[in-house]
Parts: C-alpha cells; sequence; structure tokens
C-alpha cells in the first residue's frame, strides 16, 4: 500500500485548491529552474533512472523515448511535444481528474519535458467531451503564463515555453499518437504509417514527442525526489505509482493511485470496497480498460496489477482501468459492447481492422442469443488472428484482444449458450 | 547501399528504396492494391505482409518498409502465407463478388489475386455491405460496393491531378470515396481513376459494359490529339476501337493519359468518311475514287502553279504531308503551309520550334516560365508532369498570359509581351529569381505566336531565353508547347511557303479574293473557310467536319487508329502510330492517296510502298530514321525578328475548350459531354463568384 509521503497526486480528488496557488502550496512549481537549470541530460537521466513507463497503456520506457529525439534542434525543423489527453479507453478517466484536479502538475510536467527534449511548444490535445476539463486546463495555463511560468522566459529561464490546448471531436483514434498529430494537423484522424517515427516526422513534420497525461504529470515530482526514489516503489521494471480506475460492480467505484504491482485482490477490496456481494460475487476483471483481455476470478485472485505480471497472465496492464464485473454480468454481452464499440471506432484506413472488427461484432451478437454455430467460434478466433498484428495501428490487436480473451477463459459460457439455443429450436 | 537478404537470395539494393522494390528486383511477386509506384504510400490494404526478421514478431508491410542492412525477408513463409489469406479474406468478406457482371473482370486485380492468394469459401454469413453509387462524371462509373478503400483515386487526384476532390467520408466499415457534394471530377486525367482501381469500383463509363478485356485486340500506338504523343494501347474488337488505354513511357507520359486521348475515341466511329465526295450542282455526291481524282486532277490542270495551295492541319501524318509536298512541289506551287492557326514558328533553326528541354527535362527545371500557354488544357499530361515538379519543391513558376487555372500555384508576372522586355532588361521583380536559377526554361504556347505580331513575339522570347542563362551546355530551356500533333512534323518537311509563297492567312486572303482558286486541304479543318466561295476546295480527310463541310472533293483518309504512319511530338521526337482497325468504307491511307493523285495527274511520285515513303522521309530529315527514341538536342541559332511586338494585347492561351479540339474530339458524343458538363460547372463557378450562388437565391425568395 502506497504511503502518503509517496504520493505524487496530493489533489487527485480535488478536496483542495486547484489554482496555481493551491498547486504551489502543495509543492508544484517549486525551483523549477533550478531543476532545469542541471540541465537537458540529468532530466533525460533520472525519468530513464526512473524507469517510468508510459502511462498510456503500451507502457513504452518513457525516458527511452525521449532519447529518440535529435539531439540537435535544427531551426526549420523544431520540437514538439504533445500531451495525449484524448483519454478515450473505456473504463479509463485517470487523465480526467489530473487535468480536473491536478492541471500544473501537468503543465510543470509539460515543460521540464519539452526543456528536455528542445521542444518549445507543448500541444495538448484533450478529447472533445472533457468540455470543463479543458477550461479548467485553459485556466490554468492561463494563470502560469501571467506568473511567468511558462511563456518568453519560463520560470526565469531562458526557455521559451508555451502549452496550446487542442480539443479534439471525440474519436477514439485520434488517442492514438499519429491519428492525434494528423488530427493537430487538421488531417483525418487515421494513423501513419511507421516508420518514421514521430520523433524523426511527427507534428508538421517534425520531430515529435507524444506522451500521455498521467507520463507527465509525475514528471515534476520525479524530478524533486530523484530517479531513484521512483524506481524504488513498485517492482523491477514495473516501478512507481500509478492511478488505477476502478469500476463496475464494486462497492465504491473509485480512482486511486497505488504503488505498481499491488495485487489486484487488495486493489479492489481496500480502495474500491470491494466486490459487490464479496469476492466470491466475482466473475471477471478487465484489468487495463476495454483493450486487454479479460481475467476470470481464479487468475484475479493473486495477480499483481503491473506490466509484466499481467502480460504473463496473457492480459495487460494497458491504462490501468480495472473494470469489474460480477457473477450477474452477461461476458459474452459485455464483449459484445466491447466489439461494437471497436467497430464504431475503427478509422477504416486499413482491411483487418475495416473488415474484421465488423465481422467480430456481428459474430459476438450472435454469440450473445446463441444463434452462432459451434464450429464459429474457433472461426472468430481465427478471425481475431487475421486482424491481430496486421493492422498500420494498434486499434486492430484492441478490437481482437477482449474476443480472445473471451474465447480463452469463458468459451464453456459460449457453446452452453449455443447448445441451450438449439434445443430449445 | 544496404545489403539484404530476400528468400534467401542476397541483394543491394539503392538506400531509402522498400522491402517491396527489393522484392521486385529479384523479380519476387509481392501482392498490393493499395500501393502504386507514382502514388505515395499509403500501407492500407496489408496484402503486401512480409516476415522480417529482426523486427517484431508479425508480419510487415513491404511496401512501407524501408530496406535496411542485414535485413533478412521472407516472402513465402507460413506466417506471410497466412497473413496474405487472413487479409484476402477480410477484402472480400464485403466485396460483393459480382465479377460476372462487372466491367473489371478478367482485368481485375482483385480477382487475379484473390484466385492466387485467397482461399476458396467464404466463413463470412454475415450482410454483406451495400454503398451508394457517387457521382463522378460523365467519363466515370462508380460502383461503390466493390471498392476496398485502397485510396489510390484518392491519391491520384490530389497528387498527380492537383485536384481535391476526392476523399474519404465516415470511418471504419462505413468510410466511404466521394466527392462528398456529388459533382463531376474537374480534372483532364480523371479517366486514369480508371486504370489505377484495383478493382471494379470505378470503371469507365464510355466503355461500360461493351466488351471483355479478352475479346480485345490490342495494339501500341501514341496519341495524336494533343503534341505530346502519348504513349497508347488500342484495344480493339472487329472494325471497332473499342477503347485506348495509356502505356508507360516515362520520357513523355509516364502511365497518364488525359480524357481526351482515352475517351475521344468514340468520335472515330462517327461521321467518318468513308467514300469519295464530289460537289454536282451544289451537292456532294457519293463517287467512285477514280472519278474524285479525276475531278482533281482536272481542275489542278487548268491551274498555274500561284492559284494552288495547300493547307495541312493538325492531324496530318508526316507520310501524307511530305507525298503532297512533293506533289505540290512538282507542280511548282510555293503556297502550302503546315501552320494552320496562323502561328509564327520559324522552320530555319529546329530549336525554334521544338520542346527542347524534353518533356522529362521539366524534372529538372529550377525556374518554369509559362508564356501564353495552358499546359493543363493545351497538354493536359506535360501539366501532370509540371506538377510532380512543383511538388519535389525548390522550383519557381511563373505565367505570362492571360490568367489560367493551373494545378499548382504559379506567379502571373503580367499579360501583355511588354512583360518579355522587362525581363529581358531585367527590370522586372522576377528578373533577380531568373538570374539565381541555376536551369530555368520557358514554355512558348502557339496562342502567343498565333498572332499578327507573333515573330516579333518570338524573337522577343528567344532573347528572353538567352539573357535569362536558359541556353547552356547541355540544358536548353527554350520550349514550344505545340498544340498539334502535325506541327513539328510538318516543319521538318518544311511543309511552309516556298519562295514567294503564301502563309495560311495571305492564302485564305487571295483565296476569297479569287487569286488563289484551288485550296488542299489535308486533315485541315480549324481554318476559317467561310469566305471561300470562289475556291475550288479539296478536302483530305477522315471526319466529315468543317473542311469537309465546305470540300468540293472530299478525299477520305484513315484516322489515326486506322494507319501505320510518323508523328513528330513537340520535343522532335518521332513517333509511329499503328494500324488497329481498318480504314472505313473505302477510305485509305493518306499518303496512298496523294500518290495515287500524281498518278492521275501524270507526275507520278517516286514512291510505291510504305517503306519508300519512309525513304524518302529519312532523305529530307536523317531523324526520320530514328523512331521513338529521345531527340537529339537541336543545334541554337538566331530566329524570330528582332523588331518589337506591335500589339499590346494579353498573350492569349488557345484551346477554348478542351473536350473539342479536333474533327475527332469534336465527333465524340462523350467528349460533347464532358464539355457540357464542364461548362455547366464554369457558370456555377461564375454565378458563385458574383454571389449568386445558389444558396443566396434560395434566401432572397
Amino acid at each position: 500500500m502506497l504511503s502518503d509521503k509517496n504520493r505524487v497526486f496530493t489533489n487527485l480528488y480535488g478536496f483542495q485548491d486547484i489554482s496555481l496557488k493551491g498547486a504551489q502550496e502543495r509543492g508544484d512549481w517549486e525551483h523549477t529552474g533550478s531543476l532545469m537549470a542541471q540541465g537537458r541530460d540529468w532530466i533525460v537521466d533520472q525519468v530513464q533512472k526512473s524507469g517510468l513507463r508510459g502511462r498510456g497503456g503500451a507502457g513504452f520506457p518513457t525516458g527511452l523515448k525521449w532519447t529518440f529525439m535529435p539531439r540537435q534542434v535544427i531551426p526549420e525543423r523544431p520540437h514538439y511535444l504533445v500531451i495525449n489527453a484524448d483519454e478515450g479507453e473505456p473504463g479509463t478517466c485517470k487523465d480526467r481528474d489530473i487535468i480536473r484536479n491536478e492541471p500544473h502538475k501537468l503543465l510543470e510536467g509539460a515543460l521540464l519535458a519539452g526543456f528536455a527534449m528542445g521542444a518549445h511548444v507543448a500541444y495538448i490535445y484533450i478529447r472533445g467531451e472533457f468540455y470543463r476539463e479543458a477550461i479548467v486546463l485553459q485556466t490554468a495555463i492561463n494563470e502560469a503564463r501571467s506568473a511567468g511560468l511558462l511563456g518568453e522566459k519560463a520560470c526565469s529561464t531562458d526557455w521559451k515555453f508555451n502549452v496550446e490546448l487542442h480539443r479534439g471531436m471525440g474519436a477514439y483514434i485520434c488517442g492514438e499518437e499519429t491519428a492525434l498529430i494528423n488530427s493537430i494537423e487538421g488531417r483525418k484522424g487515421q494513423p501513419r504509417l511507421k516508420p518514421p517515427f514521430p520523433a524523426g516526422v511527427g507534428l508538421f513534420g517534425c520531430p515529435t514527442t507524444v506522451n500521455n497525461v498521467e507520463s507527465i504529470a509525475v514528471i515534476p515530482t520525479i524530478l524533486r525526489r530523484g530517479g531513484e526514489w521512483f524506481a524504488g516503489l513498485g517492482r523491477p521494471k514495473n516501478t512507481g505509482t500509478k492511478v488505477f480506475c476502478i469500476s463496475g460492480h464494486v462497492n465504491t467505484p473509485c480512482n486511486v493511485e497505488e504503488e505498481m504491482g499491488i495485487s489486484l485482490r487488495e486493489l479492489i477490496e481496500r480502495h474500491a470496497g470491494g466486490v459487490r456481494g464479496g469476492w466470491e460475487n466475482l466473475l471477471a476483471v478487465i484489468p487495463g480498460g476495454s483493450s486487454v483481455p479479460v481475467l476470470p476470478k481464479n487468475i484475479c485472485d493473486h495477480v499483481l496489477m503491473d506490466f509484466d505480471s499481467l502480460r504473463d497472465v496473457q492480459s495487460g496492464l494497458g491504462t490501468a482501468a480495472v473494470i469489474v464485473m460480477d457473477r450477474s454480468t452477461d461476458i459474452v454481452q459485455a464483449v459484445a459492447r466491447l466489439s461494437r464499440f471497436y467497430k464504431h471506432e475503427s478509422c477504416g484506413q486499413c482491411t483487418p481492422c475495416r473488415e474484421g472488427t465488423g465481422w467480430l461484432w456481428r459474430m459476438m451478437e450472435r454469440m450473445v442469443n446463441g444463434t452462432a454455430h459451434m464450429a464459429e467460434i474457433d472461426v472468430m478466433e481465427q478471425v481475431t488472428r487475421q486482424i491481430e498484428g496486421h493492422t498500420i495501428c494498434a486499434l486492430g490487436d484492441a478490437a481482437a484482444w477482449p474476443v480472445q480473451g473471451l474465447i480463452r477463459h469463458f468459451r464453456a459460457e459460449i457453446e452452453n449458450r449455443i447448445t441451450a439455443r438449439a434445443r430449445a429450436a | 547501399m544496404p545489403k539484404l537478404t530476400i528468400d534467401g537470395i542476397a541483394i543491394e539494393v539503392e538506400p531509402g528504396s522498400t522491402v517491396l522494390q527489393a522484392c521486385e528486383q529479384l523479380e519476387i511477386e509481392i501482392p498490393r492494391f493499395c500501393y502504386h509506384e507514382k502514388l505515395s504510400i499509403a500501407g492500407n490494404c496489408r496484402m503486401c505482409l512480409v516476415e522480417v526478421s529482426p523486427g517484431p514478431q508479425k508480419p510487415q508491410a513491404s511496401c512501407a518498409l524501408p530496406v535496411a542492412d542485414g535485413m533478412v525477408v521472407k516472402t513465402d513463409s507460413p506466417m506471410v502465407r497466412k497473413a496474405r489469406r487472413g487479409v484476402m479474406e477480410l477484402l472480400l468478406i464485403n466485396h460483393p463478388l459480382d465479377c460476372p457482371i462487372c466491367d473489371q473482370g478478367g482485368e481485375c486485380d482483385l480477382q487475379d489475386q484473390a484466385m492466387a492468394y485467397g482461399g476458396n469459401s467464404s466463413r463470412y454469413h454475415e450482410e454483406k455491405r451495400a454503398v451508394a453509387d457517387k457521382y463522378l462524371g460523365p467519363l466515370i462509373k462508380s460502383h461503390m460496393t466493390r471498392c476496398i478503400h485502397c485510396t489510390r483515386c484518392i491519391r491520384f487526384m490530389t497528387e498527380i491531378a492537383g485536384v481535391h476532390e476526392l476523399g474519404a467520408v465516415f470511418r471504419g466499415e462505413h468510410m466511404e470515396i466521394t466527392t462528398y457534394v456529388g459533382k463531376a471530377l474537374e480534372s483532364e486525367l480523371s479517366g486514369n481513376l480508371v486504370d489505377l482501381c484495383p478493382v471494379g469500383a470505378l470503371t469507365s463509363r464510355p466503355y461500360a459494359f461493351t466488351a471483355r478485356p479478352w475479346e480485345l485486340r490490342t495494339t501500341e500506338s501514341v496519341d495524336i490529339l494533343d503534341a505530346l504523343g502519348s504513349a497508347i494501347r488500342i484495344d480493339s474488337r472487329g472494325a471497332q476501337v473499342m477503347r485506348i488505354l495509356p502505356r508507360m513511357n516515362e520520357d513523355i507520359n509516364e502511365e497518364w493519359i488525359s480524357d481526351k486521348t482515352r475517351h475521344a475515341c468514340d468520335g472515330l466511329l462517327i461521321r467518318r468518311l468513308d467514300t469519295p465526295y464530289v460537289r454536282h450542282d451544289g451537292k456532294l455526291q457519293p463517287v467512285t475514287w477514280r472519278e474524285a481524282l479525276t475531278a482533281v486532277a482536272k481542275r489542278l490542270k487548268t491551274l498555274k502553279p500561284e492559284q494552288i495551295a495547300a493547307i495541312a492541319g493538325d492531324l496530318a501524318d508526316c507520310e501524307s504531308m511530305i507525298a503532297l509536298k512533293d506533289l505540290m512541289g512538282s507542280l511548282g506551287v510555293v503556297n502550302i503551309d503546315c501552320r494552320q492557326d496562323g502561328a509564327a514558328l520559324d522552320t530555319a533553326v529546329p530549336a525554334a520550334y521544338r520542346f527542347n528541354t524534353t518533356i522529362a527535362g521539366v524534372d529538372l527545371a529550377d525556374v518554369i516560365l509559362l508564356i501564353g500557354t495552358d499546359p493543363r488544357r493545351e497538354a493536359a499530361v506535360l501539366n501532370a508532369r509540371l506538377r510532380k515538379r512543383w511538388l519535389t519543391g525548390h522550383v519557381e513558376i511563373a505565367t505570362i498570359g492571360t490568367p489560367v487555372d493551373l494545378t499548382y500555384p504559379a506567379q502571373s508576372l503580367g499579360d501583355g509581351p511588354a512583360v518579355l522586355i522587362e525581363l529581358i532588361e531585367e527590370r522586372h521583380p522576377f528578373s533577380q529569381k531568373l538570374k539565381m536559377a541555376k536551369r530555368p526554361m520557358l514554355i512558348l504556347g502557339q496562342g502567343a505566336l498565333a498572332r499578327s505580331d507573333g515573330m516579333a513575339v518570338l524573337g522577343l522570347v528567344r532573347r528572353l531565353a538567352e539573357t535569362a542563362n536558359m541556353i547552356q551546355e547541355g540544358w536548353n530551356g527554350f520550349n514550344i508547347l505545340h498544340t498539334a500533333a502535325a506541327r513539328v512534323g510538318g516543319l521538318m518537311l518544311g511543309f511552309v511557303p516556298g519562295q514567294g509563297g503564301h502563309g495560311v492567312t495571305a492564302i485564305l486572303d487571295q483565296a476569297s479574293r479569287g487569286t488563289i482558286s484551288f485550296l488542299y486541304l489535308l486533315n485541315a479543318d480549324e481554318v476559317n473557310l467561310s469566305t471561300l466561295d470562289r475556291t475550288f476546295v479539296v478536302y483530305q480527310g477522315h471526319h466529315g467536319d468543317a473542311g469537309a463541310k465546305r470540300a468540293d472533293v472530299i478525299l477520305p483518309g484513315a484516322a489515326y487508329t486506322e494507319k501505320n504512319a510518323l508523328y513528330v511530338n513537340t520535343e522532335g521526337r518521332v513517333q509511329n502510330t499503328k494500324l488497329a482497325v481498318f480504314p472505313p468504307g473505302h477510305a485509305r491511307e493518306d499518303w496512298k492517296i496523294v500518290r495515287a493523285l500524281s498518278e492521275r495527274m501524270g507526275r507520278p511520285l517516286p514512291y510505291d510502298t510504305h517503306a519508300d515513303v519512309r525513304a524518302r522521309l529519312v532523305a529530307v530529315d536523317a531523324a526520320f530514321a530514328t523512331v521513338g527514341v529521345t531527340p537529339a538536342p537541336a543545334a541554337w541559332g538566331v530566329f524570330g525578328e528582332a523588331t518589337s511586338f506591335t500589339e499590346s494585347l494579353p498573350l492569349r492561351t488557345c484551346h477554348e475548350n478542351f473536350y473539342r479540339t479536333d474533327p475527332i474530339s469534336r465527333a465524340s458524343s462523350k467528349m460533347a459531354e464532358c464539355a457540357e458538363v464542364q461548362a455547366e460547372l464554369e457558370s456555377i463557378k461564375k454565378s458563385i463568384k458574383k454571389g449568386h450562388h445558389l444558396g443566396q437565391e434560395r434566401e432572397d425568395d
């Protein structure tokens, strides 16, 4: 259990003042200039030492990602920092709370990260539905600008730094980093081919790093307390703290900052008031937002909540959005609903996802009411394999995994329905 | 250069090439739909997946993957086969599989690749998607349910045609290719979409349901409806040209052709002259060849050479022009001309009437000056080349002349010839840019020369080319853009007034006054024939157009799809059209008609076979011996008049209407339809400009 002294987000619930004054009282924007004075390399080094892995879902080491940016800034090709606040993953609402209640952590992190990568501008791409949050964030930007923390001489250093807010229009795919870049540029939100990666050719064709809100918001604290401190929390390669979003059939759904590697059961029972009707009433948990495969109760009993532990049980930490489902849940219908979501949000650019997500959803719908054929379960499994790993971006994988998880752990449930339906007919 | 291994074969390729290109070098077939080497890489069909190590344990799209040193690529591993089969199945689940009623059948990429890489049955039991068809104009028929969303069409229109009119709306499985507002595509190159579409979503509307590819006989030929000489393929069935498609020729048209080149071919069946006619009592009567030729010969024998004149038009081939020139020469006639638009083209120096930079040379230019020309209408494929040059960057394009709507930004320097003097004297702001340029070029249109002071304009432009450093060792930036396929050939053969002879304008003038009483029109329809009441007009050609209407004797010739004949394009490149179908009825190859006439007059021309005519052509100009090759650079010289211009009128571009420029396109109902649609769009644009667009009118109501 994370002790209060190791908490990064001390105002995650907004119980205190969210304005610049309140944030400064909690330690934000303190000696930011002197952190920057230690140099770009020091910042990148500390982030690498902290072992911070990207909080957007893929878990790529943040410090390593920053080193992909060119060392030298060519004047015609300025560097850009883009912050992904297009939090669209079903079940996830951590970035929303960070923006809502800790906007200055994000802005300070943006300055430090931008400085470390030689960027003078950060674009925050905020999900269109986050209307109030956009207002809060813009207010915070204005506050920081008029206090001289951002602007021509950010935090009294020689570094010019501005933060621009860009509101999205609510497309899930625009959370994919290259689709997000396209969207900022005014193009259709469709992922780009990689390579070239954004660090080479990104926003407006210039070197760009796209980071999740949470990844950026923890940076100031990491730098103040040192990379080692962060690395000391959690488990090796899965370090630090993480905001978990617990939703579904729990008594007190919540966002909570916890140490990486906490057990799923402890997380749910300590912070979310336990599963509705007790732990034994648990059916399954989706541990990392809608894209990761579902885990049945027997795995949930002992699994730890971090990237590697969940990968070992063929699921993933994703955005750490824990969706709890008790025994009253129609798990097939639940996954069918997710399939419909991915069908709806597929951008339509590449074949497997465009055609496959619709096929999956239609098959899933027939699995729900049992009108499918028994052999189709395998067909569906194969179709997920035809989509997974064959697409331009990861949306194809995200559409495939929930269905794979369902078949892996709840095949009997699907088969029972088909048999029952056949018997009734 | 990176070395990699593909299917166990080591290969070294250019850095920056893609894995797919490397595979192509080894002639390993990689299936693809979205990839097209002339378009940007989209990587969206996912058909070209290959296994690559080192790298993630999943197949990679080879079209978008740059080669790296030490890469090991497998194109036929179990993983790759499975991936391709999977993608193919997904491509087909929502495809209607209506091949028996699809015009693409038999030449469909999806059909072929499904045979090679697909499964043998469908596992898809859901309802298939249906998509409403889109209106894309009179040339393209859409069947959007068949679309596989490769976006080649979007990329072509945006990148090559330079018209941002196609796009994709909606997302996921509802994504649709559309013009959004359902209007006709405003591009002279739109027909190429049909070739690019790998399935039957975009097919040719004029060709719809007329033939299957395996019924067609293919003839490789060249186009003559503009002066570029684009490489074409004529597909014919029986006596009918069914369609015209482009062939690759990197030096000229890459693999595009204009809509006129492609779709004017229905004009080859309409209004054809298939039998000789002689005018009796004011009415044209069909006669035999003997009667027709006798009528001409009889009339010619009664006349003095100065009463006789001949004009060669835009579509005349070199063989017929040399035959007619020789015939006229034997009669002592000097009033001959091949510049029917009256353009002041100097024949003394070949460099003065050629596109010296060559079409491919455009790719190297860094300043391009368009003088009195609208390449988009006069040579649409060249315009695509100019756009391609603009897209690669570091180029300045400027125009002098009446405003033109191009597919790339071009600075207008002014419209009158006075700008030329300012540039020569380096008084114009643009002079600086010309000075900085390493390889500047200019393109001079026929509109700028077809005026009374054309020779002076030509002289000014020559001086401009010289002062602006366009004439260098190994670089000649002086270019004439012709609009007629016959023109350069005619000039090379010297089909111009001899000593004391008259040019087109003077011939027509003398004819109206009665001094010239015999006029031989060889494929000449675009001259003003309204005042020739007192002239005996012989028209040799293939269409009942303006010339035939006024003619006293009609000698039916062959169209370019019906004869093996030489044409010289604007660069001076000699090219050969091929006989794909036979001329209709009694129509004959053109040089043979002139030869027969000479026989009838008792002055037989000294050639009996086609080979003899070709030999005669080579004797006039050795370039006629080298067919199809880039011509040797022409020597520079002094040409044009050193006087100043006398008319301050703007330098006008020719071709009022792209779709109706010659007897074939004027006869084509498809071109008429295109012209009509275009006029409609123009009028809408005009009313929008005036602020009277539909929305406002509705509000006023």
